[in-house]
């Protein structure tokens, strides 16, 4: 991944142009999703459904599911893009001498690009609802970071060998995530979990994701999550390593079978 | 002098599935228990057996052969777009494969933008592009319309940049295969005049093509391959020659099942007329209005009956195809059923588009017949075929001296004229060409 710095950088970038390219809005469009997105929500759960989220510690609503929706979309554009990369590239991988991982990389790191750009935009809601933030606890946000991005490069590398050869993956993981969205606690807190749901949700490791990065962003105190943060960095340099395996025991058969 | 390019038993296996692999998901296979059994395949096939050779430093290489004869895939085994199953291959120093030129451009991205990401993919850092920048441009012919998106790109365009980028990545080893057909004809001579620049500076080509001229004329050093296996390999005109005759033998071949295929369904008509029976006349033996517009077919009375046509050459061997200026010889075998002093033996000669090059027959050179009786055979020899490269048909025909047909074979039989002169029309004068001093060639 080292070596092909320059190539998966060039790559995200021309990903990022070439989205935008020809629309009015350009990259604003990078901004405005998260942000209908958010308004959907908030106003489907805090003014339709009011019930179950009339809980002083969730006020602002908005500003909680933001810190749950950034990394979320992130999440499931990486893992859905990168269902579809080699066979959209498969021009690259039949036709030049092309490191096929680079593909999956850079899907996950494009979508990365669009995270950070959500981040201002969190950044204003916490001005607005003047929500301060702890610095030393700022501190943990790279680091939720960096383990979401491990477990995303895995998943891909996964995710995108496998669809090689099971074209109907991709259809199986858009429904899937729908499911898994609504596994995670990103609309409701962990807290109004059904007891006998939590282990289901503890197996899920963006619920891990989800609950730290609220900790840090949205509730007072201490982040108390990282017990579960540290287990979950160990779990994602396994599926890390684990996704690389299989992705290279399936590479000769990409130029065959894309 | 060390090789730059080194394969040493080189097997590939390209695996075909059964057609319900095609359509098998992963949920069936999860149901139905045959995951593991689903990724294997059921049918195998080897697109390289045991291929050996190497290129010395300097070396251009060509590779020729006949469609799917494994090529391309060799071309992709050294490139190391795939894994050979079997064999090792060695490549020494940095690769460039013209295998598909723009592979990887962005449509939606500027021709700028994409020379510089095309860049790094082949393995250009940003700085050797910026310094190459000017040169790919002006080399593609592109000047004007660099800063536009790729995507408003001609498909000629897209391939000149692509072609642009690829050979200035200045690789020690060039893999090039079958791309010269990017451009016009200056493009072509710019390519060409690249090669021979790469050949200067002592960098290593291996060329895959189809282009018998480009492999003589370039190539130090030739492979011949068919069906994955190496049949010649050495002095390219050596190899060549060799390569041709298998061309011309399989082309034999062909022509031989086509024709018999063609005289066999003529046959088939014309015996729906019973042989012998005086039918009335041409108009009952479904004579074509046009004879010279006439499709293939065969018709006649059959008083006089051209039993079997052979084409040979000067040796009497059965034979198809031709060297222009070879000697050519059609043997007709003819039974009249009641002796006759009624006839004349025909023949013409058409080519591909159905030009009438040649025609004659025995009346109109003056021959007077005399007695036909019981069997016999009539021999048509051409002692020069002065043809041009092409496929030839030929009429043969048995008529009485009014017209009416015993037996009329028209365009039954084919033989095709090969010639390494690219010259033009039909007919090839046997001819020389002579200069006052003051006019040289080189």
């Amino acid at each position: 991944m080292v070596r092909y710095r320059g190539l998966i950088q060039t790559l995200v970038a021309r990903d990022l142009k070439a989205r935008y390219r020809g629309s009015v809005l350009g990259f604003f469009w990078s901004f405005i999703n998260p942000l209908l997105l958010l308004s959907i929500y908030s106003f489907v759960f805090a003014t339709v459904l009011p019930a179950r989220i009339d809980d002083e510690a969730l006020r602002p609503y908005a500003l909680f599911m933001f810190c749950g929706i950034l990394p979320w979309t992130w999440f499931s554009s990486s893992i859905l893009e990168a269902s579809n990369v080699l066979i959209s590239g498969g021009n690259l991988i039949k036709k030049v001498l092309f490191p096929a991982e680079v593909l999956p990389f850079v899907t996950v790191l494009a979508n990365m690009v669009h995270f950070f750009l959500g981040l201002p935009i969190l950044a204003v809601f916490l001005i607005y609802y003047r929500r301060p933030l702890d610095p030393i606890e700022l501190l943990w946000f790279p680091v939720i970071v960096f383990v979401q991005l491990v477990l995303l490069l895995g998943l891909s590398l996964f995710v995108s060998a496998l669809t090689v050869h099971f074209r109907d993956l991709k259809d199986i993981l858009g429904n899937l995530l729908t499911f898994w969205f609504f596994a995670t606690p990103i609309i409701y807190p962990m807290s109004q979990a059904p007891q006998e749901f939590r282990w289901l949700l503890n197996l899920n490791p963006m619920t891990h994701l989800a609950i730290s990065y609220q900790e840090v962003l949205f509730y007072v105190g201490p982040h108390g999550h990282w017990k579960w943060l540290m287990a979950l960095l160990a779990g994602s340099l396994v599926v890390f390593f684990a996704g690389y395996f299989v992705f290279d025991r399936l590479r000769d058969s990409f130029a065959e079978e894309v | 002098m060390t090789n730059a390019i080194e394969v040493v038993n080189v097997a590939k296996v390209y695996r075909r599935y059964a057609r319900r692999k095609q359509f098998a998901t992963l949920k069936s296979a999860l149901l139905k228990g045959s995951l593991i059994r689903d990724l294997q395949p059921d049918e195998t096939f080897p697109a390289l057996r045991g291929v050996t050779f190497g290129v010395p430093k300097g070396c251009t290489y060509g590779i020729i052969g006949r469609n799917g004869s494994g090529k391309s895939t060799l071309l992709k085994c050294v490139a190391g777009i795939t894994r050979p199953n079997e064999g090792s291959i060695v490549v020494d120093g940095r690769i460039s494969a013209l295998i598909e030129l723009g592979a990887g451009f962005h449509p939606e991205i500027s021709g700028r933008e994409n020379v510089f990401i095309n860049g790094i993919m082949l393995g250009l850092s940003k700085r050797e592009i910026q310094r190459r920048f000017d040169e790919i441009v002006e080399f593609a012919e592109l000047q004007d319309f660099i800063d536009a998106p790729v995507k408003t790109y001609s498909s000629g365009m897209y391939m000149r940049l692509g072609f642009a980028v690829a050979i200035h990545v200045d690789p020690d080893v060039l893999l090039i295969d079958e791309v010269l057909a990017v451009g016009d004809q200056s493009f072509t001579v710019k390519c060409l005049d690249k090669f021979a620049d790469f050949r200067r500076r002592n960098k290593t080509i291996l060329l895959v093509t189809h282009s018998l001229d480009l492999v003589e004329k370039f190539c130090d050093r030739a492979l011949w391959l068919d069906k994955g296996k190496t049949l010649a390999e050495g002095e390219p005109r050596r190899v060549v020659a060799a390569y041709l005759i298998d061309v011309e033998k399989s082309e034999e071949q062909e022509l031989a099942a086509a024709e018999a295929v063609r005289v066999k369904s003529a046959a088939d008509v014309a015996a729906e007329i019973p042989p012998g029976a005086s039918a009335g006349g041409p108009a009952d033996s479904a004579a074509p209005s046009d004879m010279f517009k006439a499709t293939e077919g065969r018709w006649g009375s059959r008083e006089v009956e051209i039993t079997e046509v052979t084409v040979t050459d000067a040796a009497g061997q059965r034979s198809h195809v031709f060297q222009s200026g070879d000697s050519i010889q059609i043997h007709l075998k003819v039974r009249a059923h009641q002796p006759t002093k009624d006839f004349v033996f025909g023949f013409g000669l058409f080519n591909a588009d159905g030009i009438c090059c040649y025609g004659t027959n025995t009346y109109l050179e003056e021959l007077e017949p005399a007695e036909l009786s019981g069997e016999g055979e009539v021999r048509f020899t051409i002692s020069q075929l002065d043809l041009v490269e092409g496929t030839y048909k030929i009429d043969v025909a048995a008529h009485k001296l009014d017209g009416y047909p015993y037996d009329y074979h028209r365009l039954l039989y084919t033989f095709r004229v090969k010639s390494r002169t690219k010259d033009v029309g039909i007919y090839r004068p046997d001819h020389a060409w002579s200069f006052s001093p003051t006019i040289r060639f080189k």
